[in-house]
């Protein structure tokens, strides 16, 4: 235990001194409150409450933002460390391959939910400050929050699986875009055609929902977005969410992190330093 | 009981036998050098060591435990070649970070800070740091802990002697405080006075395993002399002891060990007319050359 924490302190520190906490802080708080402040400017026209609005905003850049940040945090994390020489010593220490990697995911989880949590702060004080206390929903707001983290801690897992893998830092940051990519991009884009194709067919009933909740990213925005907001994929959306349901989203959002960190630990234990 | 008992060893990748059959015991107390060319297998050896490597036959005893074992690696420092430590990081962080994995006091971190002259420096970043710096940051962290065995890989490449000098220091320390000490280097001539024993690896096998003035009785490698008369009286030193001459003044002469004495009192016979004597034994340049077989260049 002292061990994983030990790896964690160390890991924040660099993360500090390399301005990564910095960078995940600043990107959060910006884009939230430009959001919020944007989202807030035609209140009442939609006929939705404030912290919806602004949820359904944040939620839908966050799908993009939280991989990424998440990537970048651990893309690193093993190759860059086989790289400097530092792994192999690491290993010669009397401490576990899972040692190493939860310390590593505790430090950079911290990073994830303190610019997550400023964040949705940031947001919550212009509402109150436009419209009272009275508009506060803590519901919605502790879902955002927790589901943001599950889907960063995914990607974080994804990553640390790809730093495992290649064992150059270079390869591993390109496969990490490429994998952001189908992941938040190209993987919706990908069911829409199919989605087209198949012109309310089988595939659109059966297979199409329980193919757009696998993706992590898309459970994420199936469980933050009100009915009532305007949906990205609209009707396709629409559909799906109520095949699968909360349900659906909560294990899909459950489990990937579990999945991905076990992908971590499994191409860890492989690597020969 | 060795603290470091290699029996029998064989590592195959595929069908390549990157080491064969490798025998060799460390004991407490005693500093061995590994010796070899690049690819040799030195650091195989070491990783398999260390338990970072399987090993193909054969069985590796550290201290009494498995290689790898939480055990072994709690008794064990470390010097992996050519580290480098996050340069974010100050010193003083680094070692602290090691100090706790060892489970050993943060004091004793500091203390060996000050050992091995980082204390000026302990706080600050490791990236503003020298190469000799970093090299002794990773020397303190081997020392952290008293391990039992100490297990450095090329510890003094890039370093220049006077840190090279200190380094050794460190590692003689260790070795006295009942350490057993392996370390691979290529820089044969600090080896010489500085280590107990030599073993000499090449292409995967074991050819040498000594100290250094059995190993010179086992070679049986000329000897070198070098005698230096006056322009006019050399001419009559060459006649009487034979040999080469290099220049005006000097000649040059090799023989075996054994003769040694007869050719020392031949010289000291010619009395005053000689100025100068040098004598060399083969160094361990041309000990490690004779054992690994490679052929001396002519130049």
């Amino acid at each position: 235990m002292t061990s994983i924490l030990s790896i964690a302190r160390l890991e924040l520190l660099i993360a500090r001194r390399n301005l990564w906490v910095a960078t995940a802080i600043l990107l959060m708080a910006m884009f939230n409150v430009v959001l919020t402040v944007a989202g807030n400017a035609p209140t009442g026209v939609l006929g939705a409450t404030p912290m919806t609005i602004a949820i359904t905003s944040i939620t839908t850049l966050s799908v993009y933002l939280l991989p990424l940040i998440g990537l970048l945090l651990s893309f690193d994390a093993i190759s860059g460390e086989a790289e400097r020489g530092t792994l192999t010593l690491g290993l010669s220490y009397p401490l576990s391959r899972a040692d190493i990697l939860l310390g590593k995911f505790i430090a950079h989880m911290v990073v994830l939910g303190v610019a997550v949590a400023i964040g949705l702060a940031l947001t919550t004080l212009i509402i109150v400050s436009r419209h009272g206390t009275g508009a506060i929903e803590w519901a919605p707001l502790a879902s955002l929050y927790f589901t943001s983290l599950a889907l960063g801690a995914t990607f974080l897992g994804l990553g640390y699986t790809i730093s495992s893998l290649v064992k150059q830092t270079g390869a591993a940051s390109g496969i990490a875009i490429a994998l952001w990519l189908i992941a938040v991009v190209l993987y919706d884009l990908g069911l829409l055609g199919a989605l087209v194709t198949d012109a309310g067919g089988d595939f659109s009933k059966t297979i199409f929902p329980y193919a757009l909740v696998a993706n992590p990213a898309d459970a994420f925005r199936l469980l933050n977005m009100p009915d009532q907001s305007v949906n990205m994929l609209a009707s396709g959306l629409g559909a799906a969410s109520s095949v699968t349901g909360f349900f659906g989203q909560l294990t899909s959002l459950l489990l990937w992190p579990v999945a991905a960190l076990l992908f971590a630990l499994l191409a860890f234990k492989r690597v020969e330093p | 009981m060795p603290a470091l008992k290699i029996e029998h060893v064989v590592k195959r990748h595929g069908t390549l036998q990157t080491i064969s059959d490798v025998s060799l015991n460390v004991e407490a107390g005693e500093r061995v050098a590994l010796l070899g060319h690049n690819g040799a297998g030195k650091t195989t050896i070491i990783k398999m060591v260390l338990g970072l490597m399987p090993i193909t036959a054969g069985t590796i005893n550290v201290l009494g435990h498995h290689p790898g074992s939480a055990a072994a690696r709690k008794q064990t420092g470390y010097l992996p070649e050519s580290v480098a430590f996050h340069g974010a990081l100050t010193g003083r962080e680094q070692l602290h970070h090691f100090a706790r994995l060892k489970s050993t006091s943060l004091k004793e971190a500091d203390d060996l800070l000050e050992r091995v002259g980082l204390a000026h420096a302990a706080d600050r970043r490791i990236g503003t740091y020298s190469k000799g710096m970093r090299q002794r940051i990773g020397l303190a962290q081997v020392a952290l802990g008293q391990p039992k065995l100490a297990i450095l890989d090329e510890p003094t490449s890039g370093l220049d002697p006077v840190s090279r000098h200190e380094f050794y220091d460190i590692v003689e320390e260790l070795a006295h405080n009942g350490a057993a000490v392996m370390l691979s280097s290529h820089a044969l001539t600090e080896l010489e006075l500085r280590t107990d024993r030599i073993a000499i690896l090449s292409k995967g096998q074991l050819v040498a395993n000594d100290s250094l003035q059995k190993l010179r009785d086992l070679a049986s490698l000329p000897i070198k002399f070098k005698v230096t008369a006056s322009n006019d009286t050399i001419d009559g030193v060459n006649e009487q002891l034979g040999g080469e001459r290099v220049n005006c003044q000097s000649l040059e002469l090799l023989c075996t060990p054994s003769e040694k004495i007869d050719v020392l009192s031949a010289i000291t016979a010619l009395g005053s007319v000689v100025k100068d004597v040098d004598v060399t034994p083969a160094s361990l340049e041309e000990l490690y050359r004779h054992f690994s077989k490679v052929e001396e260049k002519q130049s």
